[in-house]
């Protein structure tokens, strides 16, 4: 990534972003579809953009993600 | 308790266990705290060393912070219990409780050994922080001081701290939740309208086209 791309991805903000406090309490729900290979861009497009958007977050649900991967073996 | 937990549809067997056996009271309730806190343990554990290479924590520092993670996780848990609705099974709903308590104190410990001075503003990292090629300086120069002033002249007084800590200072956002005494959604909204504002004032200024940007 250049510095040109990199300043777009920072500065370009998603409307349908639904913020830190939504995504958290949607989490392990979001997780565990993500885990079974359900669509969950599409279903949670809000949830989906402030992932892509918010480094803490998207920190949480690779963790998460993880956690349930790792329970299921 | 246990009313909630018949109410919610479609719970397996293992996530309507867990509630009625962590409300319960006696030895019932004792083995499933133990056994919760052993799991909540575990996935700290994971957690701290997936995140490890990325943090100037050694391996005692990293173990405590899984403990204490997996401590408070599972107070928060008891604590919110009937918060449990069965959206996903228990374990998941519980184990996001840690995740999160690991990037809390994670963010509390970027201060006992801090690499940066809050009031200082390191705008000659700015080009680097993006990733522009030095060798290109002409391409970029004007933009870069386009940003600058409308940093300066566009944003709130806590937009522009907000944006000078975790942009020019690299400050982790859960780090400045702490010194802000903030929360994560709080710091990132004033952050995103910091983001739209920049973007506004750098179209309205002609660097920004409807195909992208303009280069000098």
């Amino acid at each position: 990534m250049n510095g040109w791309s990199a300043l777009d991805r920072f500065l370009r903000t998603d409307p349908r972003d639904v913020g830190c406090g939504e995504a958290m309490e949607m989490l392990h729900i979001y997780a565990e579809l993500a885990a079974a290979g359900a669509p969950v861009e599409e279903r949670y497009p809000g949830v989906a953009a402030h992932l892509r958007a918010c480094g803490p977050c998207s920190e949480d649900f690779e963790g998460l993600l993880a956690a349930v991967r790792g329970q299921a073996h | 308790m246990t009313e909630h937990i018949a109410a919610v549809a479609g719970l397996d067997a293992d996530s309507a266990e867990w509630p009625e056996a962590l409300a319960g009271t006696g030895p019932r309730r004792e083995e499933a705290l133990a056994r919760l806190h052993g799991l909540l343990l575990r996935i700290a554990r994971g957690e701290v060393a997936r995140r490890g290479p990325r943090l100037q924590l050694s391996g005692p520092e990293l173990d405590d912070l899984a403990y204490q993670a997996a401590a408070d996780a599972l107070i928060a848990i008891i604590s919110k219990l009937r918060q449990f609705r069965g959206e996903s099974r228990f374990t998941t709903w519980a184990y996001k409780f840690v995740i999160f308590e690991v990037s809390a104190k994670i963010g509390r410990h970027f201060w006992r050994h801090p690499s940066v001075r809050l009031d200082a503003e390191g705008w000659e990292r700015l080009p680097d922080r993006f990733g522009f090629d030095p060798a290109q300086e002409a391409e970029w120069r004007d933009l870069l001081a386009a940003l600058r002033r409308a940093v300066d002249e566009e944003l709130t007084p806590r937009q522009r701290r907000v944006f000078v800590a975790i942009v020019l200072n690299n400050v982790p956002l859960d780090a400045l939740v702490i010194e802000m005494s903030s929360n994560r959604n709080a710091i990132y909204k004033t952050l995103f309208d910091a983001r739209r504002k920049l973007w506004a004032a750098l179209a309205a200024n002609g660097y920004i086209a409807n195909d992208g940007w303009r280069r000098s």
